[in-house]
């Protein structure tokens, strides 16, 4: 995909506000995601990020402000939520048409590493794998925009270091924009181009992941992030 | 523990109401059997005798101390005299016709009562104004015990087919109803919001998600339901008639034909049998995709 032909954004969001009862979740809260543009979400347990997403992707309603997006939206949940009884490829394929999303099932699948598991149960798969056929049905249909709402979080740490390489390169062939939220800081790092820290119900703080960051501005990007996160790591170390 | 597991429907808790009831739905969990399979399995293949040497030993001896002269023939007819009962019925064509006539009884009862509880079912788990018309009543009768409805029958029937047929209707459309309902409520709402996202319409929801999601519930309510229909049956059948099994009962009854009373019963647990072969087949079609039925060699 040409760098230089200029999209229209994956999201625009302005004002979004949504609330339980009388409390806001979501208050006055502004995004802005680019094609391409990888994004990583954190914020403390609790802050709204699953909400967020959940409002981003139509499954829970906007008590004000305004959502804009051009084209199709995809969700992968912490739980893979496959269909126990559709096989790998009907899975990829649910809600496409039957000939053309055979076919695109079969290569997606072969994307994710699962090539020849078309037929498969998703109870044969181990949760790394099962991850990355959600993946796949996320990715088939080809969104504009991609959330991610810890998708990784319930992998070996092994796993998860191999989906963040899957995911890099997937996302770059795909080009979607991604929203990805998550608790891991190294990971928010390693795979952003823009890291959000979200509270009271808004983005509070926003760092440009420069592509070449050298080891010392990582690791002074992660001392940050996690001070944001209020994790005092100077008596954790002092601690251990 | 695996994720896989939170994904899948809570449907195999049979409805406390049913197993009351006395439902008895044995799920058989492999991850369970199979270390226990491990640890005999030297000794798989004398079990296997064993489990048979007992029934065939409980006959032989039957047959022995009837020829002794020790029962009666009024009491328990020899094996040897209920198989020459068996023949001689299979070839004058009597057996056929009385099992035809019964097997007639049950599959239309069947399949009236299946029709009409699925589509009951379907509506008041689809729509919760349709549960409001219909659960509560549908609830309170069945909290009568189909059988006692047997004096209204004849009343209301007399003592023809339609008769029959009702009885062994009523006896399926309840669990094939309650089961279904509790079904696609218990669809996991995870799955549905995955449908959501991904754009499905409404007939692929139901088809590719609902139906199948619901289908371990149904299948539940479809074994429980061959059993009260055998049992409607059996019952249906002592009211007056000139052909099925139950006339062949009434008949030798009449006559003290022990011989024939105990032909009967073994065909009765016959299409017992057969009726569990058909809900087991069910499952292994339907279900292939769940742990608890996949490679479930028994
Ligand atoms: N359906 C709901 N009704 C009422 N309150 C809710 C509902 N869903 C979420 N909340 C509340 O909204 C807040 C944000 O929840 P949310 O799941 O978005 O947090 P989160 O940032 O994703 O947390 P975590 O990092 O632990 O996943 C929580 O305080 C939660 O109690
Ligand atoms: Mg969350």
């Amino acid at each position: 995909m040409s760098n230089t032909v200029k999209q229209s954004p994956a999201v625009i969001v302005r004002h979004l506000r949504r609330q339980y009862g009388k409390r806001a979740i979501i208050d006055d809260l502004d995004l802005q995601i680019e094609s391409g543009e990888f994004v990583a979400l954190l914020g403390e347990s609790g802050c709204g990020k699953t909400t967020l997403v959940r409002v981003l992707a139509g499954l829970d309603e906007v008590d004000g402000g305004s959502i804009d997006s051009t084209g199709e939206i995809a969700v992968v949940f912490q739980e893979h939520r496959l269909m126990p009884w559709l096989s790998l490829e009907a899975n990829v394929a649910l809600g496409m048409n039957e000939k053309t999303g055979r076919l695109l099932a079969h290569n997606a699948l072969g994307e994710v590493g699962l090539a020849g598991r078309e037929n498969d149960w998703p109870r044969n798969l181990s949760g790394g794998q099962a991850q990355r056929v959600a993946l796949a049905r996320a990715l088939v249909r080809e969104p504009k925009l991609l959330l991610l709402d810890e998708p990784f979080a319930a992998l070996d740490a092994l796993t998860r270091i191999k989906m963040h390489v899957l995911v890099k390169d997937l996302v770059a062939r795909h080009q979607p924009g991604v929203l990805l939220v998550t608790h891991d800081v190294d990971e928010a790092i390693s795979l952003a181009d823009r890291i959000l820290v979200m509270r009271n119900g808004h983005l509070a703080a926003s760092y440009f992941v420069a592509a070449e960051t050298e080891h010392g501005r990582a690791s002074l990007l992660r001392e940050n992030l996690l001070q944001e996160l209020s994790v005092d790591i100077y008596t954790n170390e002092s601690r251990t | 523990m695996l994720p896989i597991s939170t994904t899948l429907p809570r449907v195999f808790d049979i409805p406390d109401v049913l197993s009351k009831q006395g439902a008895s739905v044995t799920m058989k969990d492999p991850r369970h059997a199979r270390p226990a399979k491990r640890l005999h399995h030297l000794g798989e293949k004398a079990f296997f005798i064993i489990s048979w040497f007992v029934p065939l030993a409980l006959v032989f001896f039957w047959e022995l101390f009837s020829r002794l002269g020790y029962l009666a023939p009024q009491i328990l007819s020899a094996p040897s005299t209920v198989a020459k009962t068996a023949w001689n019925l299979v070839i004058d064509g009597a057996l056929f016709t009385h099992l035809g006539a019964s097997l007639l009884r049950a599959c239309v009862g069947f399949i009236i009562g299946g029709i009409l509880g699925f589509s009951l079912g379907l509506f008041a788990g689809f729509s919760k104004l349709a549960e409001a018309v219909l659960d509560r009543t549908l609830q309170m009768m069945r909290a009568i015990p189909f059988l006692a409805l047997l004096p209204l029958v004849i009343i209301w029937f007399g003592i023809d087919e339609s008769g029959k047929i009702f009885l062994v209707t009523m006896a399926v459309l309840f669990p094939i109803y309650i089961n279904t309902m509790l079904g696609i409520r218990q669809v996991d709402p995870k799955l549905l919001e995955v449908a959501k996202v991904t754009g499905l319409t409404v007939w692929s929801r139901i088809h590719k998600i609902i139906l199948p999601g619901a289908m371990p519930s149904i299948l539940t309510g479809v074994r429980y339901a061959l059993a009260t229909a055998c049992m409607a049956l059996v019952i249906a059948e002592t009211l007056a008639t000139d052909k099925g099994i139950g006339f062949l009962v009434m008949d030798a009854r009449e006559f003290l034909q022990t011989d024939v009373i105990i032909l009967t019963l073994i065909i009765y647990a016959v299409l017992g049998v057969l009726g569990d072969s058909l809900a087991r087949f069910l499952e292994r079609r339907l279900l292939a995709w769940h742990p608890n039925y996949a490679g479930d060699v028994h």
